[in-house]
């Protein structure tokens, strides 16, 4: 799916959040966005998953103008734990978006188990939300965004609440469905580092109000990435400065 | 609000049966040290046994089962009406807004009040008395469920939506679901709303079969006291079980309300209070359905122990 921002805006009330955003996502890239907390960027993912209309301009996915939530869309929301249902176990909670397809109760069961396996959650199927830790949590909300094979994955900081390793294993596990799959994602993160070694592409934001990109940057590293090789190249250390750069805004550059 | 601390369970336990040892010695000593006539207020012990030996009795039996039967339907009735209606108040605000002024009007009449006019209608039998507790129980189940729907968290229903979910299935799927808890608060303070307007009306009309109406007619018997005072100890048993099999209930059914996770958190498994976090809800029910029981300021202290005490102070 190609996603398109066209001089998007979005405020609440008076607040101008974001401001004249142009922005095009071809299909299967993997865009990762960062920028200062509190400049917009849940709203950006929240716009463009149609859960807000636009204030101005338009988001549009295929050429389509995007009214309500697009088809074939998965979200991992930054507030995990409150988008997780706790009357379901952890396995209903990832099966839940199967439902839309038809699938029968059985399969729908199958597929959570083996997905919530690759997010090393295996066995915890039947306890509930409540019952886990946050990172735990955490990767509940993945699992179940990744189960239906979405072709549009908008993602919150999905990775906030883990331990290094834990991390970057579902880094690599992202990279991986990614490739597989073809899915276009939208990944949002505080974390320089992380935005260099899982995108495709790095757009940075002002600090609001009225963000906007002020770095759009191509990731001309090695499609195939390694935890430990990929972050050592000299090319993955530039990429990081020149976003860190941006994130620090123009005054504090050195 | 209530962030004093309270006793542990176990001591809750113990200072619990205290105060009933003590109310007990307190009526047993008033009884026989003669201060008032024995055939007025009969010894503790006395009326306890009364209770006891009524178990065994046919006839009284039946009259509990019919109480029981009325309480189950009027409740039953009542949910039913009250969580549709609910929902559709809750989630339709125009629907809300037309319907909102014919509840306002409604919701203080007094049901006790309305026994007379009621029975005038339908009658003594039960179908006065279902009419009248479906009416009293409606209020606290509706408010609930329109309260709990209104404490839906926007980010659940916004992750159903984005998942490709439709206006129906959040409904049913979400808010639902997630107003349970407040809607089974309801239901609690409703049993013992119920049961009070059970006794009331039947010790009103004095007709037909129930506890109400054995309580009516002992009283009309010549040293009919003790009786009198069995059938209120059977009220108030009845209404402490009701109450405490919906506590219950609602812990085994709703173990992720906020106020759970505080008590596991606190290592204490067994608080109380039943309902998530629905201090207000609560409150704000208890208000309703006592405000609709304004009349019943005559007949709540006279159908004492419905549980309806317990229920509604916490
Ligand atoms: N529902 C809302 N009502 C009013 N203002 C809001 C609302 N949600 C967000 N804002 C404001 O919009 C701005 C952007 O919020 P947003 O959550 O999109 O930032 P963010 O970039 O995701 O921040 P973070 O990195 O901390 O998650 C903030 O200044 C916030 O105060
Ligand atoms: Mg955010």
């Amino acid at each position: 799916m190609t996603l398109r921002l066209d001089s998007l805006g979005q405020r609440y009330g008076e607040q101008v959040v974001l401001h004249d955003i142009d922005l095009t996502v071809p299909d299967g890239q993997l865009l990762c966005v960062v920028g200062p907390s509190g400049c917009g960027k849940s709203t950006l993912l929240r716009t463009v998953a149609g859960l807000q209309p636009a204030y101005e301009g338009s988001v549009s996915i295929d050429g389509t103008p995007v009214t309500g939530v697009p088809d074939q869309l998965a979200v991992v929301f930054q507030d995990y734990g409150r988008s997780l249902f706790p009357w379901l176990t952890v396995r209903d909670n990832v099966a839940l978006p199967l439902r839309r397809r038809g699938l029968p109760r059985a399969e729908r069961r199958e597929q959570a188990e083996r997905i919530l396996e690759r997010v090393g959650l295996e066995g915890a199927g039947r306890r509930h939300p409540w019952q886990l830790s946050g990172g735990m949590q955490q990767r509940v909300a993945i699992a179940r965004a990744l189960v239906c094979r979405p072709s549009l994955l908008l993602m919150d900081e999905p990775f906030g609440s883990l331990d290094a390793q834990t991390r970057e294993d579902l880094e690599d596990l992202l990279l991986e469905v990614h490739r597989s799959d073809g899915a276009t994602i939208v990944f949002v993160t505080h974390d320089i580092d992380e935005s260099v070694y899982v995108g495709d592409r790095v757009v940075v934001l002002s600090p609001g109000p009225a963000s906007h990109p002020v770095l759009d940057l191509p990731v001309t590293l090695p499609t195939k990435r390694d935890q430990i090789t990929t972050r050592g190249l000299p090319e993955f250390v530039a990429l990081r400065a020149q976003v860190g750069r941006a994130v620090r805004g123009p005054v504090a550059s050195d | 609000m209530r962030r004093l601390r309270r006793p542990k369970r176990h001591q809750e336990l113990w200072l619990g049966l205290l105060g009933v040892l003590l109310a007990f010695g307190i009526c047993e000593a008033v009884g026989r040290a003669g201060v008032v006539r024995r055939s007025y207020l009969p010894p503790a012990s006395e009326v306890v046994a009364r209770a006891v030996q009524l178990a065994g009795d046919g006839a009284f039996m039946d009259g509990v089962g019919a109480t029981v039967k009325a309480w189950a339907l009027g409740l039953g009735l009542s949910v039913a009406i009250a969580v549709p209606l609910g929902l559709l108040l809750g989630s339709v605000p125009l629907v809300d807004s037309a319907v909102r002024v014919i509840v306002e009007f409604l919701r203080p009449l007094p049901s006790v009040a309305l026994i007379p006019l009621v029975s005038l209608l339908l009658g003594t039998g039960i179908r006065t008395e279902v009419a009248l507790i479906t009416y009293a129980c409606v209020w606290p189940v509706l408010f609930n469920t329109i309260y709990g729907l209104g404490e839906t968290d926007p980010l659940a229903k916004d992750t159903l939506r984005a998942f490709g979910f439709g206006r129906l299935s959040v409904l049913l799927r979400v808010e639902l679901p997630g107003t349970a808890p407040f809607i089974a608060a309801g239901i609690r303070i409703s049993a013992s709303v119920a049961l009070i307007l059970a006794v009331a009306t039947e010790l009103l009309s004095g007709f037909g079969q129930g506890l109400g109406i054995f309580i009516a007619q002992a009283g009309l018997a010549t040293d009919g006291t003790r009786d009198v005072l069995a059938g209120v100890v059977w009220a108030g048993a009845l209404g402490l079980v009701i109450n405490g099999v919906l506590v219950w209930g609602e812990r085994r059914l709703f173990p992720w309300t906020p106020e759970r996770q505080t008590e596991r958190q606190a290592g204490r498994g067994w608080v109380r209070a039943g309902a998530p976090g629905a201090g207000a809800a609560e409150a704000d029910a208890v208000r309703s359905g006592a405000g609709s029981e304004p009349g019943s300021d005559a007949s709540g202290p006279e159908a004492p122990g419905t549980g309806s005490g317990s229920g509604v102070v916490r």
